[in-house]
């Protein structure tokens, strides 16, 4: 009887192994399934290069450049708002902050982590926004920027506690080394722990890439949503994501419009697999070393 | 003139430090702008009708009721369905899984869902759960798609939480006398349990605050009762959150802060919980 | 001769990948009797003491062939694994209880056999600290934390763990190797006094221990069983020269 239960239980362990791969799979179908039909009427590069997203006129366009330059402005601005910062305060909390201090610091980031991203979009709509309006003289605070800045503080969690991990793992006799030949701390940390721990970080920042491409509410929430191609940060966009939490809503099921919103998932799915495949190649990497 | 130089070099350091100081700081003072905007303007919209009634006046006055019950549906569905699957895959993963081609599939496949951005997995169990599978927008197609975005961060803290009890643990259980699925068991799922209670409880925390895989999955605009059964569909307080923020024009805006404030609050309970319960174990089982 | 043979093995051949752990050994292991296994590091003798109880096997590259009797039945054909360890305990190099209570540690082993009957296990976890010389130093505390003890009492728990599984043979894997030289002697009379009811087989680094408490000795050398005699003719006439090395201290 034992011997049967454990039978049992032994195989629901492997069963719920192999669902993951499953859901994968599921996913991709599903996304496929409803987003490929669309490419019966529109050519892939007509998607991927139209300047005009006008899903709604007469005839409709679905041209999704405008979109992919909205995501691609967002999370540039966002990486190089947040990719320095991180990586110095993963520093200051790995190498240099006190243990006390240390454990205060990493809970305040966990808490940056858990605010959730509806609640960073209002507060954004209602600070952020305006300062941006009255700063730069723009006519409307809900721009590329507001997002970029509410995307980095969004992303900094991912890419500080990955990269602490990284600077942590490098091995005490390369610092120690290093120490020992006269360096200062300081000069083991720029010379020495940042190259040992490069991989890591750098696994940490595609990751916070994935994070901010993936980001949808408060993307919507502060950056205008105005479909056009941006030229410069000061200006609204519309991002890959925010095009579809948008529309989905409102969508003829089963119409083309509806097809098209797939098809970005399929992107969306797509960009994501790849980043996060890449960055775990590169923990893969701290890991054996 | 090397004295010069040893003097600036330690000068460097020290600023140096202190930038990376001034850094963190920069990094975690909106935390605390954040929370006290939200707690200062909130907390006078707070009373008891708040979180009792219904909305009422196109959602301009009265409760938020529904919302806090949708959201603790939600977050229980979610939770049933994948904490067992996702405890079981991590003992595979940590206590069964050989190096081989399956097992990187696996980690593969984890990998991907952690990467997923949350709008796709709304598209997802739009796709399946309420069109291919029938259920209409409601509080299973929403709980089930939160579950599946909720499985790798179940998976990946429990097989960490697994992973750190020692491997002399194992050992011992199976000279003992136990068998595999025992050892496991009473050998290895005790020790490890605080660590994937505080996994279980900061997954839930962030389910609670999602939106956007509940957009078109389950969440209602408006409704004046609560759901009756789990096919219904349910108002949730994030998605209600972002409606009274962008969609409704005139709403008094502490009714927008005490919503936030309510939302923040639940999460960052939770938050503390898995704090407290880290922190305690981390004390007791110490190897 | 024969009907006294507990463990026979024959042509024990273990690879773990690339690594050929152990080559082709063959002895046999006598009933009540201690078996000191010599050798030094990497010498193979933790693996044959582990092939003992299939816990070789938690290893996933692990490879072997050739064959053990116990009692005239194959350990890895005629026992499931859970079976087989019951009858062979083990003792870890460093004394290893779970994070539990002391009652719970030693009644580990029976409640897994599905007992749960409280007398019962009471009557288990008496017995089996008596027979490891622990029962009156624990007695009054039995609920406490069985980390709490200290290295030799925790060690002497692990054998009363061990015993309380009922097993005939109690494999000691360097039983010694991170205590003092009292709590040693303490943990080495248990041992001879057990050998009345159990047959033992002994892994040490510690030359001197195999000569005071074996009976007979297997000397081990680079994946090699080099010679295995009774103790005193090791330590007085060894027949190979490497042995002889060995223990006058050349090597190791």
């Amino acid at each position: 009887m034992r011997r049967f239960k454990e039978f049992i239980i032994e195989k629901l362990v492997f069963l719920s192994g192999i669902l993951v791969i499953l859901f994968v799979c599921l996913i991709f179908v599903f996304l496929l399934k409803e987003g490929l039909s669309f490419f019966k009427d529109v050519k892939l590069s007509a998607f991927l290069l139209g300047k005009y997203w006008y899903p709604i006129s007469e005839p409709p366009r679905f041209g999704i450049l405008p979109l992919i330059l909205g995501s691609l402005f967002v999370t540039l601005g966002a990486v190089l708002f947040a990719v320095p910062l991180s990586i110095g305060a993963a520093f200051y909390v790995a190498e240099i902050a006190p243990a006390r201090i240390r454990d205060f610091l990493k809970t305040g980031i966990e808490i940056l982590a858990s605010i959730p991203s509806v609640v960073l979009g209002f507060v954004g709509m209602i600070t952020l926004v305006p300062w941006i309006k009255a700063i730069f003289h723009v006519p409307t605070g809900l721009t590329a920027l507001a997002g970029s800045i509410m995307l980095g503080f969004m992303a900094m969690p991912t890419i500080i506690s990955i990269s602490e991990d990284a600077i942590t793992a490098v091995p005490r006799q390369y610092k120690e080394g290093s120490i020992a030949l006269g360096a200062t701390r300081w000069q083991t940390m720029y010379r020495v722990t940042i190259h040992a721990a490069k991989p890591g970080i750098i696994a940490a920042c595609m990751l916070g890439v994935g994070r901010v491409i993936g980001e949808t509410m408060a993307v919507m929430m502060i950056t205008g949503n105005a479909a056009v191609i941006p030229r410069t940060f000061l200006q609204p966009v519309r991002t890959l994501t925010a095009t579809i939490a948008a529309e989905m809503g409102e969508v003829v099921h089963g119409s083309a419009h509806y097809h098209a919103l797939f098809s970005i998932g399929i992107i969306l799915f797509l960009i994501t697999f790849m980043i996060n495949i890449t960055a775990d190649f590169f923990l893969h990497r701290v890991r054996t070393k | 003139m090397r004295w010069n130089n040893l003097i600036s070099v330690a000068a460097k350091e020290k600023i140096a430090f202190g930038a990376l100081f001034f850094i963190t700081l920069f990094i975690l003072a909106p935390v605390v702008v954040v929370l006290w905007i939200i707690f200062k303007n909130g907390i006078s919209a707070i009373n008891w009708e708040f979180l009792t009634a219904m909305p009422k006046e196109g959602m301009r006055a009265g409760g938020i009721f529904p919302a806090i019950v949708g959201t603790l549906y939600l977050v229980v569905g979610a939770t049933v369905c994948s904490l067992p699957l996702g405890i079981l895959a991590a003992i595979y993963l940590s206590e069964y899984a050989k190096e081989n081609a399956l097992t990187r599939l696996i980690n593969l496949a984890i990998v991907n869902l952690s990467g997923v951005p949350s709008v796709v997995y709304g598209l997802f169990g739009f796709s399946l759960f309420v069109v291919f599978l029938k259920f209409g927008a409601s509080i299973v197609a929403g709980s089930l798609t939160l579950a599946i975005m909720n499985l790798p961060v179940i998976i990946t803290s429990t097989r960490e939480s697994l992973k750190a009890v020692p491997d002399y643990f194992r050992e011992v259980g199976l000279s003992l006398g136990a068998s595999r699925w025992q050892t496991v068991r009473h050998a290895v799922l005790p020790f490890a349990l605080p660590g994937i209670l505080t996994g279980t409880i900061l997954s839930i925390a962030r389910a609670a605050g999602e939106t956007a895989p509940i957009l078109f999955t389950v969440a209602a605009f408006y409704i004046p009762h609560l759901p009756h059964s789990v096919f219904d569909q349910a108002m949730a307080l994030p998605y209600h959150l972002y409606i009274i923020a962008t969609q409704i024009p005139n709403i008094p805006n502490s009714y927008r802060y005490g919503t936030a404030l309510v939302l923040i609050l639940m999460v960052l309970l939770m938050n503390l919980v898995a704090i407290i319960i880290r922190s305690k174990f981390r004390r007791k089982y110490k190897w | 001769m024969e009907h006294n043979v507990c463990f026979s093995v024959r042509d024990l051949d273990i690879r773990f990948g690339a690594v050929h752990a152990l080559h082709r050994v063959s002895c046999d292991i006598a009933r009540n009797g201690i078996l000191g296994a010599i050798g030094p590091a990497n010498s193979g003798k933790t693996t044959f003491l582990r092939a003992l109880n299939r816990l070789n096997e938690t290893q996933d590259n692990y490879r072997m062939s050739g064959s053990i009797l116990l009692e005239g039945r194959d350990i890895n054909k005629d026992f499931k694994p859970e079976g087989l360890r019951r009858r062979v305990g083990m003792i870890f190099a460093l004394p290893m209880p779970l994070p539990l209570s002391i009652y719970e540690n030693i009644a580990f082993g029976p409640r897994r056999q599905g007992i749960n009957d409280k007398r019962r296990l009471d009557a288990a976890v008496e017995e089996s600290l008596r027979s490891a010389f622990l029962w009156e130093e624990v007695k009054d505390r039995l609920k406490s934390a069985a980390t709490k003890l200290s290295g030799g009492q925790q060690q002497r728990l692990c054998i009363a763990r061990t015993l309380a599984v009922k097993p005939d043979v109690i494999l000691f894997d360097e039983p010694c190797s991170g205590l003092d030289p009292i709590s040693t002697a303490k943990v080495e009379e248990s041992m001879v006094v057990l050998k009345k009811k159990y047959t033992i087989v002994l892994v040490t680094n510690n030359t001197k221990q195999a000569a005071r408490v074996s009976d007979r000795v297997a000397f081990f050398l680079m994946g090699d069983l080099i010679e295995e005699d009774v103790t005193d003719r090791i330590f007085t006439s060894p027949k190979d020269k490497r042995t002889e090395d060995y223990i006058v201290g050349k090597f190791g």
